[in-house]
């Protein structure tokens, strides 16, 4: 027994482990504010630079533009023409259409999934299921972008007749692919913390498995399974090398999901490299990045929240 | 004694490769190749020397090239006067040396019944005004418009002389290197694309007219260094100011007759031979 016993000395060792981890903590913490201000600060110019405004203010962000004599103004992404247009609209729609599809791809499979194993899968079969589904998430985005560039686009095309070949349902699609795990992965964590006490309660009222699992732990864990499907769609927003390689990159305007899409992300991957430091369109680059970094700080916020609501909930602290 | 003398050697080898220099080359996708085979024969003439050669389009390079981070810059454009004034704005002075020709081909899937289109037809397809291909006589098929990512030396140059530097019509897929594109439309049946005239695997190429009434022109080594093909072009070194020391010896040797055989190997087309010695530094 005495080996367990903390010896006066190691109060001093704990004391330090302690304010080591927090430092730690600190550390990330500075490193994201960092980050973010970095990043910020190289959008300001947008707000405050003349020069900088006359070419890509926020109102030509935001509204149609008149660029040829006789022609009709409209929403354009195109930073390297005479006239430079940077209507995020079309950018944004992109962004909001492979996310779609991504998500109706993926969460009917990754809850499904969760469901399965958490509640019908057997224990050898969880085990086998579990690590395979979440080796998924180690795959590298670019193999991922390369097999939706080369083998679905023709896949989908021949199977579904699109015009486009590389279109926001073919990006939906291997975005989805890469979004599964992390749905998977919350949405089982959540079904599996419902506490067996409930599960023992539903039984003894003489509850079979399927109404176990449908009317009581899947009701239960649904503030779970919508966080992983916010953190998914969070994923979804950022992801770049997929979107870039399968999507066509044609910043268009259209309300169908057959056409190209071009995101914000691969936008900022496609057109970083080009552009000189301290130019406007690096800075529309850098603005778009903030845009991406608020849209996706607020969902994750939104994922966590749900989340912890969920932990109150089900310990009875609500 | 033995393993000083090891570090010693070592740290000496270190040192010699440093006095050496170590040159990057960096920029137009187009020029990726024949940079790569360039810098390597010359290493293998020079074992003292070290280059890097990396790609990323032609705006990479021009913007390395101004940020200092490169010794040489390839680009498939000349680079512009926005450009130039960004560079003596940090004290650069871009120095242009063309080092090779290319013609831009036109790429159409092998089974596209359409063989040649003029200048204009071009233009209209990819401003978007024409978007079908049986105004070419082909089938009632939505033309699928292929191009570069807007860093591109090659979209930059087919937007000056094709489309007469109006924009690409947004439907316009981005892809980003001509190898994408080439892999698009050979995928693609009624797809079209652009790129320099080597990367055409498994596509077929578009003979170009200027005007209606002048002759369909195939890209070929020929019909671009003897200036028919319409859309051909200059690729270029920059260097910050008149190259010397190593720099002058390595694009004078790119130049020199043995420098443009090897371009010829890799498929570029070589400049004309009092072109490459007008061009020599002294």
């Amino acid at each position: 027994m005495e080996k367990y016993q903390f010896k006066p000395k190691s109060r001093l060792r704990e004391f330090i482990g302690e304010k080591f981890i927090a430092l730690n903590a600190l550390a990330a913490l500075i490193g994201i504010l960092l980050i973010f201000t970095f990043i910020f600060k190289e959008a300001v110019p947008i707000f405050t630079d003349r020069e900088v405004q006359e070419e890509a203010s926020l109102s030509k962000m935001l509204y149609k533009q008149v660029y040829y004599e006789g022609r009709e103004p409209k929403w354009s992404w195109q930073p390297n023409s005479t006239v430079p247009k940077y209507s995020l609209l079309p950018l944004f729609l992109g962004t909001i259409k492979a996310a779609i599809v991504a998500m109706l791809f993926a969460v009917p499979l990754a809850v499904g999934a969760a469901i399965y194993t958490s509640e019908f899968a057997s224990r050898r079969m969880r085990e086998l299921i579990k690590p395979v589904i979440e080796l998924l998430a180690g795959l590298p985005s670019v193999v991922l972008g390369f097999f939706a560039l080369v083998i679905l686009a023709t896949a989908l095309q021949k199977t579904f007749g699109f015009t486009y070949r590389l279109n926001a349902i073919n990006a939906g699609v291997a975005l989805g692919i890469a979004v599964i795990p992390i749905i998977f992965t919350v949405a089982e964590d959540a079904m599996n913390a419902v506490p067996k006490s409930l599960r023992d309660a539903a039984i003894a009222l003489g509850a079979n498995p399927w109404q176990v699992s449908f009317t009581m732990v899947l009701p239960a864990a649904l503030p779970g399974i919508a966080a992983g499907v916010v953190l998914g769609f969070g994923r979804a927003i950022g992801e770049t090398m997929i979107v870039l390689m399968a999507s066509g990159n044609a910043a268009i305007i259209s309300a169908g999901f057959t056409e190209s899409v071009r995101t914000f992300s691969a936008t900022i991957a496609a057109e970083l490299a080009e552009v000189v430091f301290g130019s406007p369109h690096y800075n529309v680059l850098f603005f778009i990045g903030t845009l991406l970094f608020i849209f996706t700080f607020v969902i994750n916020l939104g994922g966590d929240f749900i989340l912890s609501r969920l932990k109150e909930k089900l310990q009875g602290r609500s | 004694m033995k393993r000083i003398a090891l570090i010693a050697g070592l740290v000496l080898a270190t040192f010699s490769i440093a006095l050496a220099g170590n040159i990057t080359i960096k920029g137009s996708d187009t020029l990726v190749r024949l940079g790569q085979k360039w810098a390597e024969e010359y290493m293998k003439k020079n074992p003292g020397s070290v280059i890097q050669v990396s790609g990323g389009g032609s705006g990479t390079g021009i913007a390395a090239l101004i940020n200092g981070t490169t010794e040489i810059c390839q680009s498939s454009r000349p680079m512009k006067e926005k450009e130039y004034k960004l560079a003596k704005d940090k004290g650069v002075t871009p120095h242009e040396v063309a080092v090779a020709l290319d013609g831009i081909a036109v790429f159409l899937h092998e089974k596209n019944p359409v063989a040649e289109l003029t200048l204009a037809q071009l233009k209209g397809i990819y401003t978007g005004v024409i978007t079908n291909w049986k105004e070419f006589g082909g089938p009632d098929q939505k033309i699928i418009l292929y191009g570069r990512e807007n860093n591109s030396g090659t979209y930059a140059f087919f937007k000056e002389h094709v489309l007469n530097e109006e924009d690409y019509a947004d439907q316009t897929q981005t892809l980003p290197g001509t190898a994408a594109v080439v892999n698009a439309v050979s995928k693609d049946e009624w797809g079209i694309g652009y790129g320099g005239i080597a990367w055409a695997k498994g596509v077929k190429d578009c003979a170009v007219k200027k005007d209606d009434s002048s002759q369909a022109v195939l890209p070929t080594m020929e019909t671009v260094s003897g200036g028919s093909y319409p859309i051909s072009r200059e690729l270029y070194w920059y260097f910050n100011g008149v190259p010397t020391g190593e720099l002058k010896e390595l694009v004078n040797w790119a130049l020199s007759p043995e420098g443009q055989k090897v371009a010829e190997e890799v498929d570029y087309i070589p400049l004309p031979k009092e072109i490459a010695e007008k061009n020599l530094i002294k």
